[in-house]
């Protein structure tokens, strides 16, 4: 399924750029659509939390495919299905390439130093591969993880581990072999590690 | 006044002459003078434009004109209410839009000469401008109720701006002794905020619940139906026992008792047309039209509202004059925080495109509106918006409310995500 979606907005991405130069007038522009989900996600993006995640710095295909996932509903959410709704794949596409753009403002989370270091080691073990440079890299088209929210971060944990949102065949093994391992507490250890970035 | 205002105009005259003749004999003056704006109104809707503008086009002068130092906001005061933070929480001054080159001023605008393209202040300032923004937020219909007038709010507070009747109101319910009667009296449509009184019920009864248990709320609406009510009405019968012979909150539609006809401050009553309730707190929101200033400058209509274009949200009676926030017709966007944002962002761009000879671009808008029942129980209603043919329009499909019966897991997340929403979106606007 992860491929799929992945073909699917690549697919969305080419139209999507290819129309970005048109956009202007025929719809609203990246910037109109970037600046109206600063209400809930901050300026450019970058969120003063508590939960809300950041988009700023995201890569414009996790964007699209997050809009795509949270729309056709295969993503759990308590909002975003509804907004979702209200866009077109080419739209998703100006989204993802407003808040590719931006840098990301990281704000102080408090976290605990001893297990922050156990979760950097668990992210290179089980996370560093596709979420790179300890999670703060869009690269490969993951979601930042160094300095998201750590409520969000639990939300999302707990929606794979129910049936709010499926992981992809990678991830799926990797969580697979920590969850074995190190069960909750790991989980636990990565959160306070990805608290700690700055 | 009318003193202060002839003198100003003659002051701009003599200006705009001078100007006329710079512009006459240097050439670099010609098309290079800086385009001005000038927003009235620092509130949600002011105060994003201002800072918007200098985003977007930083050649741009600005000036902000605001009678109060600080702003505090109207979402979340029902937390500061029952006690759940404070008043300074939702404080914010106007550094962060002087740090965008928003040049701000204290005073208060008495009129704007649409014609000569002037606002002039009640300190006897003027200020030209190419293209003026007025978000004035609403006024109060003071007349609604027989007894009831401005003087009144020392002891019946309307607590719909944010800010120290806000205070009086927390303090009023934090004095009452259990098993007191609190009296809210929501307006009729339209009014600013329409989930906000239901928010409030349910933030006051938060409180009794755990301070005052044999207490109780009492609203007289002037309505039929309010925002979010199957929302709200599950809560309530989840957290107050509402509609059990122990409910904490009673609601009474404007035909089940509700309509009210006076009020009185000595007795601390509320006449409605079944009976008189008389309350240990009384909370009249009074019925809303457009700020004042609106009505001065012939920005509204009969109603007392202004009609804009949905586009540019320039107002459709003067020209170069845009009309954001409460105060406009924006229909169907609602009279909500997140909605002047918006409307703030669309007019900012239509302002820079049209001083800059192009024209406006295309809109998009959204509303999120986020209201908290209890702890850990939060509720939404959101929607994008469309320009089409014309006119706004929901677009098809999108938003709408918070499902029922809804897991006790999502209505958490809703509650941590509506204080996420606070501090991003006034963040966004003064930061």
């Amino acid at each position: 399924m992860g491929t799929k979606i992945k073909m699917m907005s690549a697919a969305v991405l080419t139209s999507g750029l290819l129309l970005s130069g048109a956009a202007t007038a025929a719809g609203a522009s990246a910037d109109a659509l970037g600046y109206t989900c600063a209400g809930c996600h901050g300026f450019n993006g970058s969120s003063r939390g508590p939960a809300t995640p950041h988009l700023a710095s995201a890569s414009q295909e996790y964007v699209v495919e997050m809009m795509t996932g949270y729309k056709d509903g295969s993503i759990a959410s308590t909002i975003m299905g509804r907004i979702a709704k209200g866009y077109s794949d080419e739209q998703f596409a100006l989204m993802g390439e407003f808040f590719a753009k931006q840098k990301l403002t990281k704000p102080k989370q408090e976290f605990d130093a001893k297990l922050a270091k156990k979760g950097a080691k668990l992210h290179d073990k089980y996370c560093e591969k596709c979420h790179a440079e300890g999670g703060s890299s869009a690269e490969d088209d993951s979601g930042i993880l160094a300095g998201q929210w750590v409520p969000y971060l639990k939300y999302t944990f707990a929606d794979y581990h129910g049936d709010g949102r499926k992981m992809g065949k990678k991830m799926k093994k990797k969580m697979k072999k920590m969850n074995k391992k190190e069960g909750d507490a790991g989980i636990e250890a990565l959160l306070n590690f990805y608290a700690e970035a700055k | 006044m009318s003193k202060i205002t002839r003198r100003n105009f003659l002051k701009v005259s003599g200006a705009s002459m001078a100007m006329a003749s710079a512009a006459a004999y240097t050439p670099f003056a010609i098309g290079g003078a800086a385009k001005k704006v000038v927003v009235v109104g620092g509130g949600m809707g002011g105060a994003t434009a201002a800072k918007y503008i200098r985003l977007m086009d930083p050649k741009v002068e600005v000036t902000l004109i605001e009678p109060k130092k600080t702003y505090h906001t109207g979402f979340m005061s029902n937390e500061v209410i029952s006690g759940d933070r404070t008043l300074e929480s939702i404080e914010f001054g106007y550094d962060g839009l002087k740090k965008h080159g928003v040049t701000v001023v204290t005073d208060r605008v008495s009129a704007i000469d649409a014609g000569k393209k002037v606002v002039t202040t009640e300190g006897g300032k003027s200020f030209p401008y190419d293209r003026c923004i007025v978000s004035p937020g609403v006024s109060y219909k003071w007349d609604a109720y027989e007894g009831y007038d401005e003087s009144i709010v020392d002891k019946i507070p309307h607590a719909w701006d944010g800010g120290p009747q806000t205070a009086t109101l927390r303090d009023q319910v934090a004095a009452m002794p259990d098993g007191g009667t609190v009296v809210i009296v929501p307006p009729p449509n339209p009014f600013r905020c329409p989930p906000g009184p239901y928010e409030r019920a349910s933030q006051i009864a938060m409180y009794l619940k755990a301070n005052k248990p044999k207490s109780k709320i009492i609203i007289m609406d002037q309505k039929e139906k309010f925002s979010k009510q199957g929302l709200f009405t599950q809560g309530w019968k989840r957290h107050y026992g509402y509609e059990t012979d122990n409910s904490m909150i009673e609601w009474l539609s404007s035909t089940t008792g509700g309509k009210v006809s006076a009020i009185s401050k000595a007795d601390m009553t509320v006449e409605g047309e079944m009976d008189t309730i008389k309350g240990d707190v009384i909370n009249v929101i009074p019925p809303q039209m457009a700020g004042a200033i609106a009505k001065t400058v012939g920005l509204t209509n009969d109603k007392g509202w202004c009609p804009v274009d949905g586009k540019t949200f320039e107002s459709t009676i003067h020209k170069n004059i845009h009309v954001i926030g409460d105060a406009a017709i924006a229909s169907p966007l609602p009279k909500s925080g997140y909605a002047a944002s918006s409307e703030a962002k669309v007019a900012a761009a239509a302002v820079v495109a049209l001083l800059g000879g192009g024209d406006a671009p295309h809109p998009t808008y959204v509303n999120t509106c986020y209201s908290v029942i209890a702890p850990g129980h939060g509720i939404s209603v959101a929607m994008v918006y469309d320009y089409k043919d014309g006119k706004i329009v929901k677009v098809e499909g999108s938003g709408g409310l918070s499902p029922m019966d809804q897991t006790d897991e999502m209505r958490a997340r809703e509650e941590q995500y509506a204080h996420s929403w606070f501090n991003n979106i006034t963040n966004d606007t003064f930061g």
